[in-house]
């Protein structure tokens, strides 16, 4: 298929063209500065759009120069945050993104897995939309809604009947152990880390719906053929076939996860305070931000957290770029083998 | 010879248990993810019901202790979200058509349409940071318009991907029969392809406003809020969603109650649009 | 329908076999007995209803809603239409490879042994043996014997083919069904598998689906030619290919079908 431009520049069809110009020239329809016109438009815009990231990096950097220029890296590495002495340090919120978004990795990679081969492999085709439309309304529902119903539902309930059985069970472990101690406040880094689990959920689960999808018919049969068992055909031959589209789904929910602000908000606890245990209030970058923004104190203290605004994007950003490379990868994969 | 192959084999038999209990798993996963959405709904359903009735659409905001409503919140949120969809759409096709109609050599394309997929999952709260330095700080005032701003740069991710997908979509033969009736390439565009996605695109503009309809982060550091009714796009503004939050984290059980109120507007609406969404494109 | 052929030592025997996608009948009330440790070809032109027929035998159909067949199949004297029939074990005792080769995304080692695994549980000797075993009966040990580490998708296309029928004899089923083998592959390594169907009659049931019929004059011992799902006619490979009682049968091997 030639590209349009291609045609449009084609010798033929441009002397085509001024045929039937000549033959038929209605002047108010045929306007020869538009085409150029309008192609530049798009390009306009489209270099607009390719040019946002980039700006959103120059204000960030431009904007946190103060902070770049006291603090250097071991901004990074400090866990002091005090408005009042000026004294600014990014640990305790890059800690507690990190943490909050690995708990939501640690149980939304296997759920995720587990609906996707559900609703590939083992659900009825008349509820399969369904289904797959419910979870996807969980990626519908706006973040404050997570955010407002875990503080009020959720972390009373988790902090009463569950934390208290993590705490007695998990506590006295070795390894383990301390990061499950301390009283039961039912917010905090694990409560926000499954809030975010739940969110991440139908990001993980549509990418993998779509890549097991690409697997051939033919070589999960050639599987099935040899008597495998269905999580055998799923586990042995669809899973490595898929794997890189796999990851690139996990990072897509990584990055989500990093990122989340409102519902993090709500039930992190918002403590500037490093702790072991994830049962500990804790803070993340995004819900920092939320928090203490629009009352900063002082040029420093904006300054400071606009760089963790720019700490936050480049994790997110590196993240959702190697996301998107492996998803094209696999694309670039399937096409040349079927 | 085949002896190895028959049900009492216990290596077959050990397979078979495991298969069972990984099938079952895998409901219960299921089940774990629509557990979630069924409490979460309910929930809302049952707050927000109570916190409904006509006052909550007849009154302001009120100070902590009287009686209100979400007035100024409901319109501040509706006029940022229709501003910013006014402005991010026609950006998003714009670019989206040069993507998928005139990017088909050259770099500008990939690139765009690469660095366009990160934006569409980049940190919101990021966006109303770079809007709060690029705008808000300039003019020294949280504003509506800065609100509406970060609000479009939501969408515009949203509408390019929608609008680049569903022109590529268009098959080629029909815009080369439209050029081999003589029509100029904008035309072609304009008339041929645009009417064939426009289902797809409208689609996607849906999305979109059902993303930014629920969208709180980038609003707090632009629109942030205001307490009485206004509909000056130079000032602060009330909106839905820090309405929601700050009212949610407030102490005030009445404030709390218009959150809930509140939630449930939003919620029913992005749902709405989201289904809506489906429907138009299914067809 | 003529008179059923009268096979001394049937493997499979199929009674009454109605097949439907949904509503559409796809195999019309055929009866057969397919030999042991013979090739038997079934041919037709495309849409007659034998490749489903070959997915019938191990019940591959089951894998999507609305496919069901009713009637039928007994192996070795046991239904495997049965609803008892478990279909795990039917799968391993009856192989299939494919049109397309299907190598899984492991090594090459892995591929064979992946199957044999289900079932057995091998020392790490045993399984040396095993693999070697079975790709010398598919004439590739020679070819890989060094790469055994490889993936197995960086075999050509006809090296793929043969470590599928490595890999489907390597468990021992009993019947070894080729749903047309040969389609995606160059004639060199057609004739190659053409050679190893051959040999593997000795101790396998073969039944092999193909749309080339000298190919099914060249490898079987008996022939069924299938028509818009009804068996045609079914007999040994020479009586079909040199004197066809039925008149289908003739304009179809002899090309005026249609």
């Amino acid at each position: 298929m030639p590209p349009m431009d291609a045609v449009l520049s084609d010798p033929a069809f441009q002397n085509r063209s001024q045929a039937a110009y000549n033959k038929q020239p209605p002047p108010s329809a045929r306007l020869p500065w538009m085409d150029a016109f309008f192609k530049n438009l798009t390009r306009f815009f489209a270099f607009f759009v390719f040019s946002i990231l980039a700006a959103i990096l120059i204000s960030l950097l431009y904007h946190s120069q103060l902070t770049l220029a006291k603090f250097g890296f071991g901004f990074l590495f400090v866990d002091e945050w005090d408005p009042v002495k000026e004294e600014f340090g990014a640990l305790v919120p890059i800690y507690g993104t990190l943490v909050s978004s690995a708990i939501a990795m640690i149980i939304g990679i296997p759920v995720s897995f587990g609906i996707a081969l559900f609703l590939t492999e083992l659900s009825p085709n008349w509820l399969k939309r369904p289904l797959g439309t419910a979870i996807e309304m969980l990626a519908a529902i706006p973040s404050i809604i997570y955010g407002m119903w875990g503080l009020f539902v959720f972390a009373p309930l988790f902090g009463e009947y569950v934390q208290p059985v993590l705490v007695k069970l998990l506590g006295p472990l070795p390894i383990f152990g301390p990061l499950f101690k301390g009283p039961s406040m039912g917010i905090g880094m694990l409560t926000a880390g499954i809030i975010l689990a739940v969110m991440v959920i139908p990001f993980i689960t549509a990418v993998m719906r779509d890549v097991f999808e690409l697997v051939p018919a033919m070589f999960k049969e050639s599987a099935y053929g040899l008597g495998a068992t269905t999580w055998e055909v799923v586990w042995n031959v669809v899973l490595p076939y898929t794997k890189i589209g796999v990851v690139g789904g996990v990072m897509l929910g990584l990055g989500r996860a990093l990122g989340e602000t409102m519902a993090v908000t709500f039930v992190i606890g918002n403590s500037h305070r490093l702790s072991a245990s994830l049962l500990a209030p804790g803070n993340s970058i995004a819900s920092s931000l939320a928090n203490e923004f629009t009352e900063a104190v002082g040029a420093l203290h904006s300054s400071a957290l606009i760089e963790l605004g720019l700490i936050l994007f480049l994790i997110t950003t590196i993240v959702l770029a190697l996301s998107k490379l492996l998803l094209q990868q696999l694309a670039k994969h399937e096409g040349t083998k079927s | 010879m085949a002896s190895a192959i028959s049900p009492d084999n216990k290596i077959y038999r050990r397979r078979r248990m495991v298969n069972a209990t990984m099938l079952f798993i895998s409901g219960l996963t299921l089940l774990f993810g629509l557990f979630w959405l069924a409490w979460i709904l309910i929930t809302l359903l049952y707050e927000g019901f109570n916190a409904l009735g006509p006052t909550l659409f007849t009154l302001n905001t009120p100070p902590p202790g009287s009686n209100g409503g979400l007035l100024n919140a409901i319109v501040g949120s509706l006029v940022m979200a229709t501003m910013g969809t006014l402005i991010g759409t026609p950006i998003g096709i714009l670019a989206g058509t040069y993507l998928a109609e005139f990017g088909r050599r050259g770099w500008l394309a990939p690139a765009t349409r690469f660095i366009n997929d990160i934006l569409l999952s980049a940190p919101s709260i990021v966006i109303g940071l770079f809007i709060y330095s690029v705008y808000v700080s300039q003019v020294k005032h949280f504003s509506g318009w800065g609100g509406a701003l970060a609000l479009s740069l939501i969408v515009i991710p949203v509408v390019v991907r929608t609008t680049d997908d569903m022109l590529k979509l268009v098959p080629d033969s029909l815009r080369e029969a439209a050029v081999a009736l003589g029509a100029p390439a904008w035309k072609m565009i304009v008339f041929i392809s645009y009417r064939a996605a426009r289902a797809g695109i409208v689609t996607g503009i849906l999305l979109a406003v059902a993303r930014i309809s629920g969208e709180t982060a980038p609003l707090l550091f632009t629109a942030l809020n205001n307490q009485f009714w206004s509909l000056n796009m130079n000032a602060p503004m009330a909106n839905l969603p820090v309405v929601i939050f700050q009212f949610a984290m407030s102490p005030y059980p009445d404030w709390q109650r218009l959150a809930w109120g509140g939630a449930i507007l939003i919620t029913l609406a992005v749902l709405a649009l989201n289904i809506a969404a489906r429907m138009l494109f299914r067809r | 329908m003529n008179e059923q052929l009268q096979i001394e030592n049937p493997k499979l025997t199929v009674h009454d076999l109605n097949f439907y996608y949904g509503k559409f009948q796809a195999i019309k009330s055929v009866s057969m007995d397919i030999p042991e440790k013979k090739v038997t070809a079934f041919i037709g032109p495309s849409g007659c209803g034998k490749s489903t027929l070959l997915r019938v035998f191990n019940r591959l159909y089951e894998l999507y809603p609305g496919q069901r067949a009713e009637g039928e199949i007994r192996l070795d004297g046991a239904n495997i239409l049965d609803r008892d029939q478990d279909i795990t074990l039917l799968r391993a005792k009856v192989g299939m490879v494919f049109q397309k080769p299907t190598p899984f995304p492991m090594s090459i080692y892995d591929n064979i042994s992946f199957g044999v695994k289900l079932y057995e549980n091998l020392s790490r000797g045993e399984m040396d043996e095993r693999v070697e075993w079975a790709l010398s009966k598919a004439a590739l040990w020679k070819e890989v014997k060094d790469k055994l580490n490889q993936s197995g998708s960086s075999l050509s296309g006809g090296q793929q083919q043969r470590l599928c029928i490595a890999r489907g004899i390597a468990i021992k089923p009993e019947v070894l069904l080729l749903d047309e083998p040969c389609s995606a592959l160059d004639p060199i390594s057609t004739s190659r598998i053409e050679e190893l169907v051959n040999e593997l009659k000795a101790d396998y049931t073969v039944v092999i689906v193909t749309h080339n019929m000298q190919q099914a004059a060249r490898v079987s011992d008996f022939t069924a030619y299938m028509y818009l799902g009804e068996l045609i006619e079914f007999g040994a490979t020479d009586n079909i290919f040199i004197k066809p009682k039925r008149k289908e049968t003739e304009d179809y091997i002899t090309g005026r079908f249609g």
